[in-house]
């Protein structure tokens, strides 16, 4: 156990040259102490997350031909073409859909998963296991089960559902939009439950016990003390898992690939998915480096929200 | 509210919390028990659809009506995907073992001095410098993805595993200082006054004292970071375009899509691929909430 510390510590300390003792020993500033501690993070912050979002900005202002060769400013003109076409209010509205449902559905059954993983029987860490492999399961491989298993000839959930009289005959779920689309949310919610319940379960370790014994001394119902005793306590956790859970779902991209990716047009298409069609399809780089720039935005506003709701700043200042 | 939020949070608060009285009826454990299994069953049944699959045969998996076991079981399935026409498979195996490894080196390399520091020292731009890595966490290479398919093609990087080793140190990186962190923080100060007073200096604390401490925080960084890189998927998409560079998740979608499916080797690609990660989450179970939310469920 020790040993994977030790080489953790040799093989850190080997590759980090000891740089800021050196420049300035009697300037005493304290922020160039933190330099050589901070700055390589700072310089993966900057190069790969930071300069690639503004990077991205840039080119959504340029014209830029399907070799990717750069044919000068555009100014917003990228903008008005994603915007105007015919695909996008569909798109828009599928997005809406996607990111709402998946998230509330998330929420409410983990809601009721991690209540009732919170009670004490034999084997509920069994269970706890069982519910992390979701988590820790790659989403592309996971989706690929459900493609097979839901096709309506040779898929093993389709005749499942025949089997036990939930359907008369089996369904094509993946082969039109529509149910393609509703399937993914199911999907979508099933790999987003482990990290919500997980969560939700950290929340309800953290209600006082006295809590809940006092609201039952007082003669509350199960129900009453649940609504306003417990949940009131996962206010906190409930806002953390549902901003984490927009920011996941909104930018999802696999389940819809695999599960809608083969049907023609974008009605099955949410702004994440379209942004990959015209790279990959189109090669309009232009074009989708608009539409990212406009996702990007939404995901800040969601960022903000997390600052100001959950406040995670508030723990290390 | 302090701290080592981690640690306390899965562990201690429920066993605290565990009432051992005599009111659960026999009859209610039972039916909780049940509950259980069902719970237990629907999360991993995908996975069981996964392995009993990898073992049917092509006709077999392709069967209509479907059977649910295999008529023949065909282990051979492991060793003959490895030739498979539609993707190079070892090549891709090897992209996303040195893609995850050397990410998991890198973001060691930056995190362990960035979150010891942070934790422990007060600087100018301190907050400014955290504020950064909420924001980071919260992005993801899929939002990022045509910036990010640019500027690698810009630095002549595009297709290669160091701009993936790149991309997936970058957006792992919030999880490991923030977990980290709350690790170094939760050590006592005394601790490291008292090396201090023998003469140590901040990287001999760091090395000599903290670290043998916070292992539990760091086996978590290394673990997380290596399952995400293992399993990220849009970047690699689109800043890979080779097909033995690609990774395992990339390669795998070949197989899906086209009328004629491999599916046994799909799935037993994926049961060689997922088991490993689903062990290591496994081991990081009680601190994977930790990291992710910077201790701030409450």
């Amino acid at each position: 156990m020790t040993s994977t510390a030790e080489a953790t510590q040799a093989g850190t300390a080997t590759g980090r040259p000891r740089r800021g003792a050196s420049p300035k020993p009697t300037g005493g500033s304290d922020l160039l102490h933190a330099v050589p501690w901070t700055l390589p993070a700072l310089i993966l912050i900057f190069g790969v997350v930071l300069f690639p979002a503004g990077y991205m900005i840039y080119n959504s202002t340029r014209k830029i031909s399907i070799a990717g060769v750069d044919h000068g400013s555009v100014g917003l003109q990228n903008y008005l073409t994603v915007l105007s076409r015919p695909e996008l209010p569909g798109i828009l509205l599928n997005t809406l859909v996607w990111v709402v449902s998946v998230v509330v559905i998330t929420v409410v059954v983990s809601l009721a998963l991690a209540q009732f993983l919170d009670k004490n029987f034999p084997g509920r860490r069994w269970v706890r296991m069982a519910i992390i492999v979701p988590w820790a399961a790659s989403v592309v491989m996971t989706t690929t089960v459900f493609v097979y298993g839901l096709d309506p000839f040779y898929g093993i959930i389709n005749k499942f559902l025949v089997d036990i009289h939930l359907l008369a005959e089996p369904f094509g779920f993946t082969k039109e939009p529509v149910p393609a689309f509703i399937s993914s949310i199911g999907i979508a919610v099933f790999v987003s439950l482990p990290f919500t319940t997980y969560t939700i379960l950290a929340g309800l370790a953290g209600i006082p016990g006295d809590m809940l014994e006092a609201a039952k001394v007082d003669g509350a119902s199960a129900f009453r003390s649940y609504f306003s005793v417990t949940l009131p306590n996962l206010r906190n956790a409930i806002a953390l898992a549902t901003l984490i859970n927009i920011i996941n779902v909104f930018n999802s991209l696999p389940i819809l690939k695999l599960m809608t990716g083969s049907i023609p047009g974008y009605k099955a298409d949410t702004t994440t998915t379209y942004v990959f069609k015209l790279l990959q399809n189109e090669q309009r780089i232009d074009l989708s480096s608009a539409l990212s720039v406009i996702n990007f935005l939404i995901v800040l506003v969601v960022v903000g929200l997390y600052l100001w709701i959950v406040k995670p700043m508030k723990e290390v200042s | 509210m302090t701290a080592p939020a981690p640690v306390a949070l899965a562990g201690a608060p429920t066993a605290r919390r565990r009432r051992p009285r005599g009111s659960a009826s026999p009859g209610r454990t039972v039916v909780k028990v049940i509950a259980g299994v069902v719970i237990a069953l629907v999360f991993v049944a995908p996975y069981l659809i996964m392995l009993v699959g990898s073992f049917k045969s092509r006709n077999n998996i392709l069967a209509v009506p479907p059977t649910y076991l295999p008529e023949q079981w065909h282990p051979e399935n492991y060793l003959t995907m490895w030739s498979t026409p539609e993707t190079p498979l070892p090549y891709n195996l090897i992209s996303t073992i040195v893609i995850s490894v050397f990410a998991t080196a890198l973001v060691l390399l930056v995190c362990v001095p960035a979150a010891y520091y942070t934790a422990r020292f007060r600087f100018p731009g301190r907050g400014i410098f955290l504020f950064l890595v909420v924001v980071t966490q919260m992005l993801q290479p899929t939002v990022l993805a045509t910036g990010l398919f640019k500027e690698m093609v810009a630095l002549g990087i595009n297709d290669t595993w160091l701009a993936m080793i790149l991309v997936n140190a970058a957006f792992n990186l919030a999880f490991a200082i923030w977990i980290m962190h709350s690790f170094f923080a939760g050590v006592p100060k005394e601790v490291d006054e008292a090396a201090q007073l023998d003469g140590a200096g901040k990287w001999t604390v760091l090395f000599r004292v903290q670290l043998p401490l916070v292992w539990p925080g760091i086996v978590t960084a290394i673990i997380y970071t290596f399952v995400a890189s293992w399993n990220e998927f849009a970047a690699s998409l689109v800043i890979l375009s080779t097909d033995a560079n690609q990774p395992l998740s990339v390669a795998l979608t070949k197989f899906v899509g086209q009328y004629d499916a491999a599916w046994q080797y799909v799935f037993a690609v994926s049961v060689v691929a997922v088991i490993p990660v689903v062990v290591l989450f496994m081991l990081i179970e009680k601190r994977l909430v930790g990291g992710l939310t910077a201790g701030s469920v409450k």
